[in-house]
């Protein structure tokens, strides 16, 4: 007896093989970015910054008040034991000085997050090119390096900030900006060397090496694309330790003396705690934006690195 | 009566985010007392996951377990796991693929050996060391007295291998589970460990559940096998049956894909299209439809049954490799 | 015969063992391979057998000089290959290729079958008939075309290693190393695997040197044999006169321990058990190097290490004092005692991670 397959039933397995095969030409970097947006914590973490930013971009247009101006009608019903609270148009209050508190909430937005962004984009880059060469390089080069950084992993990365602050002999953000920077150099340029190195190792670099593909394109199209992941994710969580290290300069009063600069750090650190006992909104408030933005960069950079790793696909 | 009683087993993992998979479905199987059976499948056919859910090991979270797991009158799948710890050691054992990592890094391996005695039968560390000795002894780790000072790392991997056997039998438990015991050791030593594991089962009278994907495995060493596909069983057979008359078309394809040593090496290999991972979880029928050389209109559809063969053999297939073609 | 392709003269590759804190001090050598010779025939396949941290795939990189070997010849089609320097050496490298063990982490995650592809075209100034030599090698290969576009990850293990080779591949290379090109794979895809690779050897004439561990594959597929053990040679031989007259004790070993998928037969087989384990590459032993595990050792073996010699008329070649003697009865076996071996340095494995390279274990 044979029995044969009818035509109806062979089409319905092609069609069941065409459904259960995958479609393909999804990269892992956008397989990746699938997982991120299906991930709350990643949303959550996502529309934090994603506030935040408006805000610091979109500062002049959102803030009541210009954050410099001092209102006459605030600045009467100054005294030494009262600061006003919220009033017709100042929705926060006013300031020590008599300047509306919620546009400077608005503005320190902009300061906070410049300062944040900007050093981590500096020490990351510094960071990214000395951990290039020595992973690259090798040899002397790597180990020159390498103690340097070790020298500065050493000291807290707090304490090293504020001798960096201290050398300078006029502190201005930029000041802030550049120690902080510093600070995440080493972390870096460890990270990526040593995932270099891996790589260096790996079965698919040598692939390319028995292929005789040249060195420098092994560095730069193998090597480097794929330390970078680690580097990227290391970032988001150091925006969120950058944002609180300058925070703390300026807490400690090493930030930018300029009264009338609007930044969360040193509105917590000078008037928050000048006038606690007064009124503590003053202190509540940066606080509490350094820490929503602070977790904001946490959650989406935990949930980055959670998306690249490979054993959570599919 | 059977001294572990497997039935109607299913593992659904269950992640956020993820499409439920049904890693094992529906899985039953019998070990009689003294018995090997063996569970054999490629990459993926739920032959691992079947091991660890009858062990009581998988995770609670993100697995769901149906089914029963009979060992002699008990259920294990309803004990509490305070319970299950009891049994596993005592009554069941269980060796893995990789020895370095189910051996504790930093206890001596004498204290590891030790251990199982004092927790499953009251022995005092003095006399459980003393019987750690001849249980090193009797797995053929050459000078045992001083080995049970060491610690895993010193060993070579089939002699950690010999240790975890070694533990796996400290209390004579009457089953023992094989996870891919010698899949990461050499050709010559995993024929060391598989004749001391016939040795030991044979001697003791354990009963024996081999998992492996290496059909020369099952060959020497098991009395039934099961050979495992998409979570299924396709085909059960007393062994010498399977590997003279295999029915189902992918045992059947397997058999004929391996080279042999002994017999003298054709132009090319048969092989079966396609690969495990392509189309599953498949939706409706047979889950090897779309490899199968032998299909036919009932592949597709229905679920296709596990019938009963001869000899306690079992076959799930519509249209099976007749046996005058068979190997 | 016909002409030689490859040809290895004493090719040795040893691996310092680095210690010390801050200036690293050489404290002792890995003898990864320690003496090797051997010659593959234009259009051949030569079989490289042999357990892990034997040194089969140390070779196949030696050959390749992906390791640097540390003294020998290597003459390619001619070619001296250790005297290439630099950009000679890279250019060169198209014409000798490599398969890798696991597919999925020999290929760069990160980039699109095409451009796997490509990548080595470039390399070599060759992309500029890309497409219809990227047509050619996926249709060799028995891939679609649509898996230009698709990436790595997207393939099962079988697929991957097609686009493994179709990598090798598409250079037009003479030879290809193929390193445990089956073992990481489902045992109903090795079938596809080594039946492509038996195909496209007689569609392309290519010469193969296979690396593996599994004795039923390297026999299927192989014409000429060599059996390692650590860091040498010990037997050499057409793949049928191997297996059914293996001389050197360690092959004799090796083909009773491998596991036949047939009842009838496994009940009715004699094992000869190996006692004990490989001992460390970084400390083999004085003289025959399988001494120690071989049950017709003698004191002779101790002493003076056995070159390997060629046997007779077959052309069989093999290391052992007493092959003649063992083949005839005239030296019987007696019982071997295990030795303890330690796995190399703390953490190391079987001589693994003192080898920069993987180590080449049998996984699944």
């Amino acid at each position: 007896m044979t029995r044969a397959l009818s035509d109806h039933k062979r089409r319905r397995i092609d069609e069941l093989i065409a459904r259960t095969s995958e479609p393909g030409g999804v990269s892992l970097l956008r397989d990746a970015g699938r997982r991120l947006l299906r991930n709350p914590t990643a949303i959550v973490g996502g529309t934090i910054i994603l506030l935040f930013l408006v805000i610091a971009i979109f500062a002049p247009l959102v803030a009541p008040h210009d954050p410099i101006q001092r209102f006459p009608e605030l600045t009467q019903k100054l005294t030494v034991d009262s600061i006003p609270g919220a009033t017709a148009g100042h929705p926060l209050g006013s300031d020590p000085l008599g300047r509306d508190f919620a546009s400077r909430m608005i503005f320190g937005a902009r300061q906070t997050l410049f300062v944040g962004v900007l050093a981590t984009l500096i020490g990351l880059l510094i960071g990214v090119l000395l951990g290039a060469l020595a992973g690259a390089i090798g040899g002397w080069v790597d180990n020159l390096l390498m103690r340097l950084t070790d020298v500065m992993l050493a000291l807290p990365s707090l304490l090293l900030a504020i001798t960096l602050v201290a050398l300078a002999s006029r502190s201005t953000q930029w000041t802030v900006i550049i120690a902080v920077a510093i600070v995440n150099v080493p972390i870096f340029a460890r990270l990526l060397r040593g995932s270099m190195l891996a790589q260096r190792e790996s079965d698919h670099v040598l692939a390319a090496r028995a292929l005789g593909v040249k060195r420098r394109d092994i560095v730069l199209r193998h090597m480097l694309p794929n330390s970078l992941t680690a580097v990227i994710v290391q970032a988001t969580l150091t925006f969120a330790v950058a944002i609180l290290d300058a925070a703390a300069l300026s807490f400690l009063g090493l930030g930018d003396p300029d009264i009338n600069r609007a930044e969360w750090g040193l509105m917590l650190g000078v008037d928050g705690v000048r006038y606690f006992e007064v009124r503590p909104e003053l202190a509540y408030f940066p606080a509490l934006a350094i820490i929503l933005v602070a977790l904001g960069f946490t959650l989406l950079g935990e949930s980055i690195r959670e998306a690249l790793d490979p054993k959570n696909r599919r | 009566m059977p001294l572990l009683d497997v039935r109607d087993l299913s593992v659904t993992f269950e992640r956020r985010g993820t499409r439920p998979v049904r890693a094992v479905d529906g899985v039953s199987f019998t070990v009689e007392p003294g018995q090997t059976v063996g569970l054999v499948g490629e990459s993926g056919c739920g032959k691992s996951v079947t091991s660890l859910a009858i062990m009581g090991l998988l995770p609670r979270r993100g697995n769901k377990v149906t089914g029963e797991v009979r060992f002699e009158d008990t259920d294990l799948l309803t004990l509490r796991p305070k319970d299950l710890r009891d049994w596993r050691g005592r009554d069941i054992g269980m060796i893995f693929q990789d020895p370095l990592s189910s051996l504790n890094p930093v206890i001596p391996l004498g204290v590891q050996v030790a251990e199982v005695l004092e927790r499953h039968q009251g022995r005092t560390r003095q006399a459980a060391l003393r019987e750690a000795r001849e249980l090193l002894d009797a797995v053929g780790i050459p000078d045992p007295a001083r080995r049970l000072k060491e610690f895993p790392h010193q060993l070579s991997g089939g002699m950690r291998q010999r240790a975890l056997i070694a533990i796996a039998l400290a209390c004579k438990p009457r089953l023992l589970i094989a996870d891919e015991p010698t899949t990461a050791l050499d050709v010559t030593i995993q024929a060391q460990i598989l004749t001391l594991l016939k040795e030991l089962v044979d001697d003791s009278g354990t009963a024996l559940v081999m998992i492996t994907h290496d059909l020369g495995v099952v060959a020497g060493l098991c009395d039934t096998v099961n050979v495992l596909y998409a979570g299924k069983v396709v085909e059960r057979a007393y062994r010498h049956d399977l590997f003279a008359e295999p029915r189902h078309p992918y045992t059947h394809g397997l058999l004929q894909s391996v080279p042999r040593l002994d017999v003298d090496r054709g132009e090319r290999l048969h092989q079966i299209r396609g690969s495990v991972s392509d189309n599953i979880p498949w939706p409706e029928g047979c889950a090897f439809a779309p490899r199968c050389d032998r299909l036919v209109d009932d592949c597709i559809g229905e679920t296709v049954p596990l019938e009963p063969t001869f000899r306690g053999g079992a076959l799930r297939c519509t249209n099976p490799v007749p046996k005058e073609v068979a190997v | 015969m016909s002409d030689a392709l490859v040809e290895i003269d004493d090719l040795k590759v040893h691996f310092p063992i680095k210690s010390g804190l801050l200036f690293d001090r050489t404290v002792g050598h890995v003898y990864a391979v320690d003496g090797v010779s051997l010659t593959i025939a234009k259009g051949e396949t030569y079989g490289l057998v042999g357990e892990s941290g034997c040194g089969k795939s140390t070779l196949g990189r030696g050959l390749l000089r992906l390791v640097e070997p540390t003294s020998g010849s290597i003459k390619f089609d001619g070619t001296d290959v250790r005297a290439l320097a630099g950009e000679k050496m890279r250019q060169f490298r198209r014409r000798m290729q490599m398969v890798f063990q696991d597919p999925m982490s020999s290929l760069d995650p990160r980039q699109s079958v095409q451009s796997l592809l490509v990548e080595g075209l470039k390399a070599h100034g060759l992309h500029a008939d890309a497409p219809t030599r990227l047509k050619s090698t996926l249709d060799a290969v028995g891939l679609p075309a649509s898996a230009l576009s698709k990436y790595p990850h997207e393939f099962s293990g079988g697929q991957r290693q097609r686009i493994g080779i179709a990598r090798a591949l598409v250079l037009g290379p003479e030879l290809i190393v193929a390193d445990e090109p089956v073992s990481a794979l489902d045992v109903s895809i090795q079938a596809q695997v080594v039946n492509l690779l038996g195909d496209l050897q007689d569609s392309l004439g290519l010469t193969y040197l296979v690396i593996a561990h599994d004795l039923a594959v390297i026999r299927h597929i192989s014409d000429i044999i060599g059996v390692m053990y650590l860091g040498a040679l010990v037997e050499e031989a057409s793949a049928d006169q191997l297996y059914s007259r293996p001389l050197h004790p360690y092959t004799r070993a090796l083909l009773s321990a491998v596991p036949i998928p047939d009842p009838r037969v496994e009940d009715r087989r004699e094992r000869m058990l190996l006692a004990g384990d490989l001992p460390s590459p970084a400390n083999p032993p004085s003289g025959c190097r399988f001494r120690t595990r071989c049950p017709w050792s003698q004191l002779r073996c101790a002493s003076e290490r056995p070159a390997l010699r060629v046997f007779d008329d077959s052309g069989q070649r093999v290391a052992c004092h007493f092959a003649a003697e063992i083949l005839s009865g005239k030296l019987r076996p007696h019982e071997v005692r295990a030795e303890l071996v330690r796995p190399d340095s703390p953490g190391a494995d079987a001589g693994g991670e003192l080898i920069p390279t993987q180590p080449d274990l049998p996984t699944q």
